[in-house]
């Protein structure tokens, strides 16, 4: 197994030390001031780093930072302006939200449910496609590469025009959904409502799953260039068929691929914004209500944004909860594997 | 490998936090405006034209007007209605916003309480000619009652019935409905052959709001009590929004498809001949740019109820329009009061309301005999005899947002052939009232 290329700031956090340490001493010994000079060396990479490491702190640490504050104030219109004015409202925000008696807190906790089915449906589907279409692409045949660049095309086109143009085709009375299903093959008795009502869900799911397989594929793709040949042809050689080849060989050696990639999606989609929100407007129907469109309506349509920090924040523990579950449970697994 | 992980996992654990925490916030809060940069103004125009292009063309040809007169340069941005309120609670935020601004008339009293905009008091309007230049009913519409408004009315408009006369003709009806009743028995005569009725904007959550106030008016019910408090639902209210969704699910004079459209498509279909009857706000320059002649629609007022007049519930109409705003943030406080003297004077009432097909609120130039055209003359009328304005509450836009989602809600099952029964309507409401902020 390869581990994948590590990030760039890691690399370039460790190289230069040990560098300046190897070259370092001999002159430093030279000077008096042995101390600063070691100091100074060793601490020129902090040094360098520090643009980053404030940038960082700018762009992620600090608005985490206010986003929490937040979710301990009471935060409506009358403060916005200067939101430093806003009360202090201590775990309010946190019992509304988690309150599932009462209509808010209920109506998060269904979200939340819709969330997780959909998450769990399009992840699934997104690795079913990707893996398939990318195992199916391994042999090398006329077209191959006009097809991977095909796939590929959902993944690369921008959200909003690519998510507006399935709006206009899930549409009842003049979308092309319909036209298919209702005028040219006859399927279900009246036209269905795909923007509306309870089928939103799977209009949602549709277009999550369009946009999301193309970047399964790709890291599928890249996934199998890895698996030397010679396993294959010692398997067929054993008498192995195509399905115990991708059972006993493809699989097993994708898994570490495959451990990032469902996690990225499972992120990705538990948090997807733009497809619910294109789709269905500041509103989506209760079928299709995903938390990160419900904060949103929790919070900018109804101006109370002090709720909707403390929803944010119960996602983010929600998903770090998740996150570190996950990797831990796959990180033990692959620990045993490599003993 | 282990420390690649880590650091894989703090990035992960860092991106994941900074896609929640959606929202940060400012602290600037300077005070009533200054006049370091008084060479130049920002102006958000909300969008009144067929589209942002036209706006633009039409507003810049008065921009040069007043840049000759006045030597300030404006820079214009129209801005589509689905961003208009995001732009401005971003810019109240911020404290970094345009220095004029164009408002839905009916969100006035929710930005008055963010503090985000100049209150007009006696000397801001004396600055643009006195508040007694404009409609006492527009004004009513600028802000909570008993404060300074926090706008100035630039655009007035109201609801009318907008019907097709050969759809009508056809159908054998001589004459527009002037009752609910009327409209039902008319509609029904009309709905037949894949042509509808009546056509609605069932999840537009405005329009929605719109309808049901006015129908919630003829039913003696307000949305809110006198003390602000809302009351969603109180039995007029429910029998408001069950007589609204029943054109389609019960009367059948609306066509399902109706119950998703949110981007004006009922036009489209008015326009395409699909829809008899549509109700809307000066709809005229929509219907002519969509390819329909002047003389193939009517205008005539909304249907009131059967029986005696009544002066409350013979309401048929909100008081619509747009209110044009100064951020009290504004570089350019000098410029920006000139500004909106320059939009609210008389000359450029009547060439933008002209323009728009709305109704000036500025009595002098209401007098201009383009405002007595039929189309125009039926939007005046209703604006000053029977529009009542939307509650002018700070809680506006949540209510819009909870009732108009309710509404929606209820489209959608009357769409799907659910039954639409008064305690469904009931339900829906209920939780829209739970909703509210306490």
């Amino acid at each position: 197994m390869t581990p994948p290329t590590p990030a760039p700031t890691a690399v370039g956090a460790q190289a230069p030390p040990e560098r300046a340490e190897r070259s370092g001493p001999p002159r430093a010994r030279r000077r008096s001031s042995r101390a600063p000079g070691w100091i100074r060396r060793a601490s020129l990479p902090y040094l360098l780093l520090l643009p980053a490491l404030a940038l960082e702190l700018l762009v992620h640490l600090v608005p985490m930072v206010i986003g929490v504050v937040m979710s301990f104030k009471t935060l409506t219109q009358f403060y916005i302006r200067d939101w430093t004015t806003a009360p202090w409202s201590g775990f309010d925000n946190y019992r509304i939200s988690v309150d599932f008696s009462a209509p808010v807190g209920k109506d998060l906790l269904d979200s939340f449910v819709t969330t997780c089915l959909f998450t769990v449906a399009s992840v699934a589907l997104c690795w079913l496609l990707g893996t398939a279409a990318a195992v199916f692409m391994q042999e090398s045949f006329r077209g191959r590469g006009l097809l991977r660049a095909l796939f590929l095309v959902p993944y690369a086109l921008p959200v909003y025009a690519a998510v507006i143009t399935w709006a206009f085709m899930f549409q009842r009375d003049n979308g092309l959904v319909n036209h298919v299903l209702h005028d040219q093959l006859g399927l279900g008795g009246d036209r269905a409502f795909w923007l509306i009502g309870d089928n939103s869900f799977y209009a949602l799911l549709t277009v999550s799953v369009w946009k999301g397989w193309p970047f399964a594929f790709l890291i599928v793709t890249a996934g199998l260039q890895n698996i030397p040949k010679e396993l294959y042809e010692a398997a067929a050689i054993d008498g192995a068929g195509v399905w115990q080849q991708i059972r006993r060989i493809t699989l097993p050696s994708l898994r570490p691929v495959n451990q990032v990639l469902v996690l990225v999606l499972f992120l990705w989609t538990f948090n997807d914004f733009n497809t619910p929100y294109v789709l269905f407007g500041r509103s989506a129907p209760k079928a299709a209500d995903l938390v990160s469109i419900h904060i949103y309506q929790s919070s900018f349509v109804t101006w109370n944004f002090g709720t909707g920090a403390a929803m944010s924040v119960l996602l983010v523990l929600f998903l770090l909860v998740v996150t570190g579950g996950y990797l831990l449970l796959t990180s033990r697994g692959r620990k045993s594997a490599d003993v | 490998m282990r420390r690649l992980r880590a650091a894989a996992a703090f990035a992960t654990v860092t991106a994941l936090a900074a896609t929640a925490s959606a929202c940060g916030g400012g602290s600037d809060t300077g005070g009533s405006g200054g006049n370091d940069s008084p060479k130049s103004l920002t102006y958000w125009a909300s969008n009144q034209g067929p589209n942002i292009e036209a706006d633009k063309k039409i507003l810049t040809a008065e921009l040069k007007k007043f840049e000759q007169q006045s030597g300030i340069k404006v820079k214009l941005e129209v801005i589509p209605w689905s961003d208009l309120l995001n732009r401005i609670l971003a810019a109240t935020t911020s404290g970094q916003g345009p220095d004029v601004l164009n408002i839905g008339n009916t969100w006035s009293a929710s930005l008055q309480a963010t503090g985000a905009l100049l209150p007009w008091d006696q000397a801001a309007f004396d600055a643009i000619g006195g508040r007694a230049r404009f409609a006492d009913s527009a004004v009513a519409a600028a802000g909570a009652p008993g404060k300074d408004p926090a706008a100035v009315p630039l655009y007035s408009l109201s609801y009318a019935l907008y019907y097709n006369k050969k759809m009508f003709a056809d159908a054998g009806i001589a004459k527009p409905p002037a009752t609910w009743d009327e409209l039902v028995a008319d509609g029904k005569r009309l709905s037949k052959d894949g042509k509808w009725a009546l056509g609605a904007e069932g999840a537009n959550l405005a329009n929605n709001i719109h309808q049901v106030f006015v129908l919630g008016k003829q039913h003696g019910a307000d949305f809110f009590d006198s003390a602000g408090k809302p009351t969603f639902t109180s039995e007029g209210a429910v029998a408001a929004v069950k007589q609204y969704v029943d054109f389609m699910a019960k009367d059948r004079i609306v066509a399902p498809g109706n119950a998703e459209y949110a981007q004006n498509q009922s036009l489209r279909d008015f326009s395409t001949g699909r829809t008899a009857m549509v109700l809307w706000q000066a709809a005229a320059s929509t219907f002519a740019a969509q390819g329909m002649k002047p003389e193939d629609w009517g205008v005539a007022p909304v249907p009131v109820p059967a029986g005696t007049p009544d002066a409350v519930k013979n309401v048929n109409s909100m008081v619509a329009g747009i209110n044009i705003s100064v951020f009290k943030n504004t570089h350019n406080r000098d410029g920006a009061l000139r500004f909106v003297k320059f939009m609210t004077s008389d000359e450029e009432q009547r060439i933008l309301n002209k323009t728009y097909g709305s109704i000036p609120p500025v009595k002098a130039a209401q007098q201009d005999p383009a405002f007595g055209a039929p189309d125009t003359s039926v939007l005046k009328e209703t604006l000053l005899k029977s529009a009542a304005p939307l509650p002018q509450v700070p809680e506006e836009s949540q209510f819009e947002t909870a009732v108009g989602t309710a509404v929606k809600g209820l489209w959608a099952d009357a769409a799907a052939g659910r039954e639409v029964t008064t305690e469904s309507v009931k339900e829906a409401l209920t939780k829209a009232q739970q909703q509210m902020p306490k």
